[in-house]
């Protein structure tokens, strides 16, 4: 019974943890059809944003609950302004371009910083005992802040004006404009607030993994494939694919050990998209945020 | 006749390339020509980008999938057979192989451009993070062990059919320069094939090439897998060249400077892609000796510059540059007679008014 809420808590985390380096792409991905490539990067930057804080004094919570998304939300917006602005409706080129970015953020932050970080900090919180099992305190917050933030993401898009001329946009850029709304302001937002959840979670998960500057690469590539299968809409999309592709890869690497469980993740994605080539909500849920 | 104007400028560039495999080894230093063995294995790599990317149309982002496939099925399987010919035909095998079950996959799921790119690209890094963890003796394929980070010893290529007899550096060389001559020309004649002349139809327009009968789904992923198994081969050459796979094959800066390579050299062009991989790599190579500009950061820059100012890549622009430099010339001298009838057509009439 222990191994079981034990193994169950494990999964929930794989999946909250997908959620979590997955959303900030979701949202900018869904709004303005623009796969980030350097999200990985974004990823990186809140979680030295994090780093530097807390070396400076300055309380962890904060640092990550904070300073982490304002800055790297600040960094989306001017991204957007110099250089995705100019490249709206060119997907390919959306695509590198932001590839060029990532490589140009993972050069700066190697000149600043140095190939490698000697100071990390340590997760906050202790752990928490299930009979024979212990598990962390700290993924235990973790999947509570992924559920929170996908119902702030939520309530943001279904409750306040923001919201609603975003989905309009969404769903038709030029009648919206026609209507008065700014597009190009709505981008720009959408941009910044996508980078700023990415930043939240970079810092989040900061204590947990350390800090490198190519500490992108080993989130983007399930965080690609989990907003590609989740399909166009933002929060159903990524909650049902981190859910599927989660569970498929806690279980298996519950059964098989880690390597195989990223295996069995891969291969569920390229079946799932052989199927659904739209990911899940081009098929079912379509009407769904 | 209509034959040998067609492949006038290949047939240039192939002799142009046989003579610098000729004369390097002359000029260069010994420890440059062993680096450039490498440096044409990446060249390989991006002729079969410029192949399936810039003629098929195929955005894939995870060529380096098939190019790290090719290198570590080469590594392994000349490890066991003790013989280099049988492991560069596995390499090429086992890189189409995979890349004709991934493009079932993808083209027959009509995955299209953005989907795809993603797709390869995480293929490619999801066998970066399955090669790193396979450090420990229970991962051996053979007698190969796969070493996880380290990566594994890539054996020299050897005379065909006489394993003892290793190759020297030097001819090496020219067996990797003589192989990426022979690739050029391949995938040269093979875009003015019929079924190249699909693919390049297929590029322009999917939906017109279907209407038109052709399944385009075998089409992509015929030109996928050839793309696929060339860049296999150049996997071969690059280890060889460094003696050692890595996973370092599969990883995104790898990808990322394939993509370079094509977009600098420029899409839809097979030359410039293979030049620009040797001038990028001179350039990252000089710039790796000082530590004030990181690699990333230049390459990125180029990368970023490329896409909003030169998006069609270098050599395409020095042809349209000197296409509309003929043009206007051509323009030019059209005016002129016309002026110069013009004013003949003036006296003329003159004349007659007189």
């Amino acid at each position: 019974m222990d191994l079981v809420v034990s193994l169950a808590l494990q999964i929930l985390y794989g999946i909250a943890n997908l959620a979590l380096i997955s959303l900030g792409l979701a949202i900018i991905f869904g709004m303005m059809r623009v796969i980030n490539l350097a999200h990985g990067e974004f990823l990186m930057l809140g979680g030295y944003t994090v780093v530097l804080a807390t070396n400076n004094g300055v309380n962890i919570w904060i640092a990550m609950l904070v300073l982490a998304p304002l800055v790297v939300g600040v960094i989306g917006v001017v991204v957007e302004r110099l250089l995705i602005r100019w490249l709206y409706g060119r997907m390919i080129d959306t695509l590198l371009a932001t590839w060029g970015l990532s490589l140009l953020f993972i050069g700066l932050v190697t000149s600043i910083f140095g190939a490698s970080t000697a100071t990390t900090i340590s997760p906050p919180l202790g752990v928490i005992t299930i009979g024979a099992y212990t598990s962390s305190g700290y993924e235990m917050f973790l999947i509570v802040v992924t559920v929170l933030l996908l119902v702030a993401v939520y309530a943001t898009l279904k409750l306040t004006t923001l919201g609603l001329v975003a989905r309009g946009t969404m769903q038709n850029a030029e009648m919206s404009s026609a209507l008065g709304v700014s597009t190009s302001r709505i981008y720009m937002i959408t941009f910044g607030l996508g980078a700023a959840v990415t930043g939240l979670a970079g810092g989040l998960l900061a204590p947990i993994t350390g800090i490198l500057p190519t500490i992108g690469a080993v989130y983007i590539a399930k965080a690609f494939i989990t907003v590609i299968s989740g399909g166009m809409a933002i929060l159903a999309g990524t909650a049902t694919a981190s859910a599927l592709l989660g569970g498929v890869n806690g279980i298996v690497a519950f059964l098989t050990g880690p390597t195989l469980g990223e295996v069995a993740l891969l291969v569920t994605a390229i079946i799932l998209l052989r199927l659904m080539p739209r990911g899940i909500t081009g098929t079912v849920f379509r009407k769904s945020l | 006749m209509r034959l040998s104007r067609d492949y006038r400028a290949t047939l240039i560039v192939a002799v142009l390339g046989l003579a610098f495999t000729l004369i390097a080894p002359e000029v260069l230093e010994f420890f440059t020509i062993i680096t450039l063995s490498q440096v044409i294995g990446l060249a390989i790599l991006a002729l079969s980008l410029a192949l399936v990317w810039g003629f098929g149309g195929i955005l894939c982002f995870g060529q380096t999938a098939f190019f790290g496939l090719g290198a570590y099925a080469y590594a392994v399987t000349a490890t066991n057979i003790g013989g280099s010919t049988g492991a560069i035909l596995m390499a090429i095998l086992v890189a189409a192989a995979f890349a004709a079950v991934l493009g079932y996959f993808i083209f027959y799921g009509r995955v299209s451009d953005v989907y795809l790119a993603i797709i390869t690209l995480t293929v490619a890094l999801i066998l970066y993070s399955l090669t790193r963890r396979t450090s420990g003796p229970e991962y051996k394929i053979g007698n190969a062990l796969l070493g996880g980070f380290n990566g594994t010893a890539a054996p020299p290529l050897n005379v065909p059919g006489d394993a003892g007899t290793v190759l020297f550096p030097e001819d090496t060389f020219y067996v990797a320069m003589v192989v990426l001559i022979i690739a050029y020309v391949f995938c040269a004649w093979l875009v003015r094939t019929h079924f190249g002349r699909v693919c390049i139809a297929i590029r322009e327009n999917e939906t017109r090439a279907e209407l038109l009968a052709y399944d385009i789904r075998l089409y992509k992923l015929g030109i996928f897998t050839v793309g696929a198994a060339l860049a296999g081969l150049g996997g071969v050459f690059f280890c060889v060249g460094v003696s050692r796979v890595t996973p370092d094959v599969f990883s995104l800066s790898q990808a990322a400077v394939a993509i370079i390579w094509v977009i600098v050299g420029g899409r839809g062009t097979l030359l410039g892609p293979i030049l620009a991989t040797f001038a990028l790599h001179y350039l990252t190579a000089s710039l790796g000796s000082q530590a004030l500009l990181n690699a990333n950061l230049v390459l990125g820059t180029v990368l970023i510059i490329f896409v909003l100012l030169v998006p069609k890549g270098v050599v395409p622009s020095i042809i349209d540059l000197a296409d509309t430099r003929r043009q206007r010339r051509v323009a030019r001298s059209r005016e002129r007679r016309l002026r110069l009838r013009r004013t003949r057509n003036g006296s003329e009439t003159a004349g007659a008014a007189e």
